[in-house]
């Protein structure tokens, strides 16, 4: 294709805001994950006994031997490890934080799989894999993950 | 086996704020292009009556994206559907269609402008579920930082590894009329360019790109008549890794090596080193180009540093055209590269064409941090 300068002159431009209030189900077994997170501050997973392994978020079946989950609950610490992490440099609206924080896959003490959080309360440079930390919950619910506010060294 | 021929090709250029022209301006010229390179019409008896084609809800900023553009598909009145995926699986799908003996010509196009939200990692940021990932502000950047962070500790790559490979994309995307980051840079710039999200720099990153691809696809008995030099589609296969991030191993390539090895099945190739003559993957974020390219067998597992060092790039003659990472949108990133391995298997890649390419491969994938792999390969 031919590439060449366009002329813009008298062109309009159209900003919209798209918004659209909705609900979603957490399904029942999200249900009791977020419910029990938000009412007595216990992070629970769920275990396959066939693949030896406790998984969080918590999901009806194993995707590996598609195992039924949601009857074999475990409750995990609220103490664990950071396995990754990055440092978030840029701001947006999506992001929880101010820039810079720390994002981080955190494996608690208890389960197999890391999941994805916060970190504060370090300065980032001193932020490692490896490093052992606790969760400290919200003062206010709001029904998702963020009802862990964040991760701080132990 | 039946075979599908790509007959022809036409990309929009990429550029970061198209906003003078409205998307589907952008595909009329593609579907004009292809029009001219063919001869290909829409009448009943001869001409195309099956279009796919490839947009983002999101990215358009309205549902049934594909219902803003079927007129500019020439895709009134005829059969019409709609890959909300990164493009290539277009290719995969419109070669179905062939292969199922319903149809024996279809016409594909994409299109996405990045630049129309205010921000594409708002975008990718609604990828992840309402409860675990998206109020942590998970994003296909940050999410690559973190595979980033594991594949570099893996595979030795450092800064310096990752710099040459941008310093290498620009130079070969400065001969590419279509791309969009063309301007050349300098190791020292890359390695002093700050920091996005540890360990990506913002010249690591894909700069945000409006663009758009089509496509002739045709039987073997019917690719002749739209081009002399059709190209073969011989192997198409792609795999889905898990969902939640804790559940995958971040720089295990898990699911490119399941569509690599399914791919090449399909393809006869035993050893890629040895069949491949040329290859275009979809490099969003600079470690991803030695990462993917481990995962398709070209290097060495583990060895993406050394190589960078001994100019494996180079040697399999990786992204001619300088790659995701010269910008393209990302629903094209794959569709692009199969435009451009097509291009040079043809011998219409210009400035930056390749001597000898007789078999090609085009590379796609989406998901953060590559949950989603695509591998096409392409043969004259
Ligand atoms: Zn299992």
């Amino acid at each position: 294709m031919a590439v060449h300068k366009e002329d813009t002159s008298h062109c309009y431009v159209q900003f919209g805001r798209m918004a659209l209030p909705n609900q979603y189900f957490a399904g029942r077994v999200g249900s009791r994950f977020i419910i029990a997170l938000r009412d007595e501050h216990k992070i629970l997973g769920v275990r396959c006994d066939k693949c030896k392994k406790v998984f969080v978020p918590p999901r009806e079946y194993c995707e590996r031997c598609m195992s039924r989950l949601d009857d074999n609950w475990v409750e995990l610490s609220n103490e664990g490890v950071i396995t990754n992490f990055t440092i978030v440099r840029y701001n947006d609206k999506h992001l929880p934080r101010k820039a810079p924080y720390v994002l981080a896959l955190i494996k608690l003490d208890g389960a197999d799989t890391p999941f994805a959080h916060i970190v504060e309360g370090i300065d980032p440079s001193k932020v490692t894999v490896g490093m052992r930390v606790k969760a400290v919950f919200a003062k206010e619910t709001t029904n998702t993950i963020l009802d862990i506010d964040h991760f701080e060294p132990l | 086996m039946k075979r599908v021929a790509i007959c022809a090709v036409a990309q929009h250029k990429n550029e970061s704020d198209i906003w003078y022209k409205r998307f589907q301006g952008m595909l009329l010229d593609i579907l004009e292009e292809i029009q001219t390179k063919t001869g290909m019409d829409f009448s009943e008896q001869r001409g195309v009556r099956s279009v796919v084609s490839c947009s983002d809800d999101v990215f358009d900023a309205r549902t049934i994206s594909d219902n803003g553009v079927t007129d500019v598909l020439g895709a009134h009145y005829r059969e019409e559907e709609k890959i909300a995926q990164e493009g290539l699986n277009a290719v995969g799908y419109a070669m179905s269609i062939i292969l199922s003996g319903h149809e024996d010509l279809v016409y594909l196009a994409g299109h996405c402008k990045e630049s129309q939200p205010e921000s594409r990692n708002m975008c990718t940021n609604l990828g992840y579920d309402p409860f675990y990932g998206r109020p942590i502000g998970l994003d296909f950047t940050n999410v690559a930082a973190l595979q980033a962070r594991e594949y570099m500790h893996k595979s030795g790559i450092g800064d310096e590894h990752l710099a040459d490979v941008v310093v290498r994309a620009r130079q070969w995307a400065s001969r590419n009329p279509y791309a969009n980051a063309t301007e050349l840079v300098e190791k020292g710039e890359v390695m002093a360019s700050p920091m996005l999200c540890d360990p990506i720099r913002r010249l690591h990153a894909y700069p945000v790109s409006d663009g758009a691809v089509g496509m002739l696809l045709a039987s073997e008995e019917r690719a002749r008549e739209f081009t002399d030099t059709p190209v073969w589609i011989t192997g198409f296969a792609n795999c889905m890794d898990s969902y939640f991030l804790g559940d995958r191993d971040l720089s295990s390539n898990f699911a490119l090596k399941k569509a690599a090895a399914n791919a090449f099945r399909r393809a006869g190739i035993k050893d890629p080193k040895k069949a491949i003559d040329l290859v275009e993957i979809m490099d969003a974020y600079a470690y991803q180009q030695p990462m993917w390219l481990e995962g398709l067998g070209l290097c060495d597992e583990g060895q993406g540093a050394r190589f960078i060092e001994e100019n494996g790039p180079a040697t399999y003659n990786v992204n001619l055209s300088g790659g995701m990472l010269a910008g393209n949108p990302i629903m094209l990133g794959g569709l692009y590269r199969a435009a451009e391995a097509v291009l040079q298997l043809k011998r219409e890649a210009g400035e930056h064409q390749a001597a000898d390419v007789k078999r090609a491969l085009a590379h796609g994938t989406t998901g953060g941090a590559g949950q989603f792999h695509t591998v096409l390969v392409l043969e004259i």
